[in-house]
């Protein structure tokens, strides 16, 4: 019995970690998707092309960003596309974009 | 698995050029037909999103990519057909995708097997079909005939139609007419027949002032951008271009340069650019999987998998879109972004993104100097089983400008990197 009891709990601790690691892949790919979403203008996970007159988002700051796509968001920082854009996007999901793109490049 | 590392093994050393075409594999984990901005698109994101992990085949018979956005300042005269068209290297050379150059001809869905036109065939766990467009010639008399015979050419497809389209204009006298007629909607680029209608203007103004644009639409007004576009018709173009809406081309007379119109007087031109209407590729219609009235593909939206076959992914300007989804390059980019994480996930067996969103933004030239653009972001609205245009969001110019000219150049090279998976840095 007593056996038999650990092997459960040992099977629900495999299959809890493997649920674990399930989630965290499709977290990571979601953002990953969330992210890719600004790659047409911005370059592929934000590097854009060298000397495109649209900005690279890879490697700033977290916060410079987020302040950057909130201005632009409500129209304090003037902008022709981008205004349009950002408020296509929750305030969690520009949060996100902008950890994603000051975190170390995939 | 060992003849792909070895193929990305030469590929990564730069060989990938001179070395012999890939042998086919018998299988592929994602067999991806059609390399266009959904197809390149959907092959670099599943090798992206799976950690290069997933095997990728990519079938398309064209020797290189030519991109359709850019193509109308061919025909304008301000840009080159080589500036658009660009290299697959870097889809197998930087990205490990086989790239075999051949057509897909058929699908056999229930055994999930593809068959080229060589007579090879290539089995699939997942199926990415992004087959573009169908032009369909037989819905206007004599329009097949008048483009086989080249006289009337579409140029809908960059490449050498459009260089041919170009040199129809180059030849045609000062005071010559040319007339472009644009199916009902929804058709490839909502934009792209009034941007046509724009800088073939310029070329005029600059070349042969004396000319006139004609602009026969079968719809009931411009489709895209329909105040900015009459704005700079209006201004800069006075007198010179004339948009006549519900003008329905029904049929054409090449050797007397006429279009016969729905309920109208026919038309005459020096150069005429029918566009006819247009349906899913031909391999989508003749494999049944363009389920809606046997012109588009219906999928599911959440993973872009189609609703007539099991592990069918379809993408870009072939399938029945959403409500306000364009049939645009940026769309295509953006469908294969979320069909890829979803094959991904698939093969993982993880969840499939319950969020996914699409943005879109298309940039129009007016003249050779100035650009428009509209925007939209699409979020995927689960009661619904369907993409929306997220409601506040979007737009467009608030009117032509400068800016929005640099914009669409940097765009297009960004997406063709994107894409193509070309070094951001070079």
């Amino acid at each position: 019995m007593t056996s038999l009891h650990f092997g459960t709990a040992a099977w629900l601790a495999l299959a809890l970690a493997g649920a674990a690691r399930a989630q965290s892949t499709a977290d990571a790919l979601q953002l990953r998707s969330l992210a890719a979403t600004c790659a047409a203008c911005h370059g592929t996970d934000g590097r854009a092309v060298a000397g495109a007159a649209m900005p690279a988002l890879q490697g700033r700051s977290r916060d410079e960003l987020l302040a950057q796509l909130n201005a632009l968001r409500d129209g304090s920082r003037p902008s022709t596309v981008m205004q349009q854009i950002a408020r296509g996007y929750t305030p969690a999901q520009l949060a996100q974009l902008a950890a994603y793109f000051a975190a170390p490049a995939p | 698995m060992k003849r792909r590392e070895l193929l990305v093994g030469a590929g990564a050393l730069g060989l990938a050029a001179c070395a012999a075409p890939p042998v086919l594999p018998g299988r592929a984990q994602v067999v991806v037909i059609g390399g266009g901005f959904g197809g390149a698109t959907a092959a670099r994101y599943v090798r992206l999103l799976s950690q290069q992990r997933v095997d990728v085949v990519m079938i398309e018979p064209q020797p290189r990519f030519v991109s359709c956005p850019g193509s109308n300042l061919v025909l304008a005269g301000t840009r080159r057909l080589e500036d658009l068209t660009l290299s697959y290297d870097a889809l197998t050379g930087r990205h490990g995708i086989t790239w075999v150059r051949d057509e897909a001809s058929a699908i056999d869905t229930a055994r999930k097997r593809v068959t080229l036109a060589s007579g090879a065939s290539i089995g699939y766990d997942k199926l990415v079909l992004s087959p573009g467009i169908e032009l369909m010639f037989d819905e206007v008399q004599g329009l097949r005939q008048a483009h086989d015979d080249g006289r009337l050419l579409q140029a809908w497809k960059a490449g050498p139609e459009t260089l041919a389209l170009r040199r129809q204009l180059e030849a045609m006298p000062d005071g010559g007419v040319f007339a472009i007629a644009i199916p009902e909607s929804p058709f490839r680029c909502p934009p792209g027949p009034y941007e046509r209608a724009s800088v073939v203007a310029a070329y005029f103004r600059r070349a042969k002032p004396r000319s006139k644009v004609l602009v026969l639409d079968a719809n009931a007004d411009v489709v895209s951008k329909p105040a900015l576009f009459k704005a700079a018709w209006r201004e800069l173009y006075p007198g010179m271009v004339e948009y006549r809406p519900q003008h329905k081309a029904i049929g054409v007379d090449a050797a007397r340069g006429t279009v016969r119109i729905e309920l109208q007087d026919d038309v005459r031109a020096d150069v005429l650019n029918v566009l006819p209407p247009m349906r899913a590729g031909a391999l989508a219609v003749n494999s049944g999987l363009a389920n809606a009235v046997n012109r588009w593909c219906r999928v599911n939206f959440i993973d872009f998998g189609s609703t007539a076959a099991q592990d069918v992914h379809v993408l870009g300007d072939a399938i029945q879109i959403a409500p306000g989804m364009p049939k645009s390059a940026h769309m295509a980019n953006a469908h294969a972004k979320v069909a890829a994480a979803a094959i991904v996930a698939q093969l993982s067996g993880v969840a499939v993104n319950a969020h996914p969103v699409l943005t879109n933004t298309c940039y129009s030239f007016v003249d050779d100097a100035n650009a428009i653009h509209v925007a939209s972001v699409h979020e995927y609205v689960a009661a619904e089983s369907t993409f929306k245009p997220v409601a506040g969001a979007g737009g467009v110019s608030a009117q032509r400008n400068e800016a929005e000219a640099a914009y669409a150049a940097a765009w297009a090279q960004n997406i063709w990197a994107d894409t193509l998976g070309l070094a951001p840095g070079t």
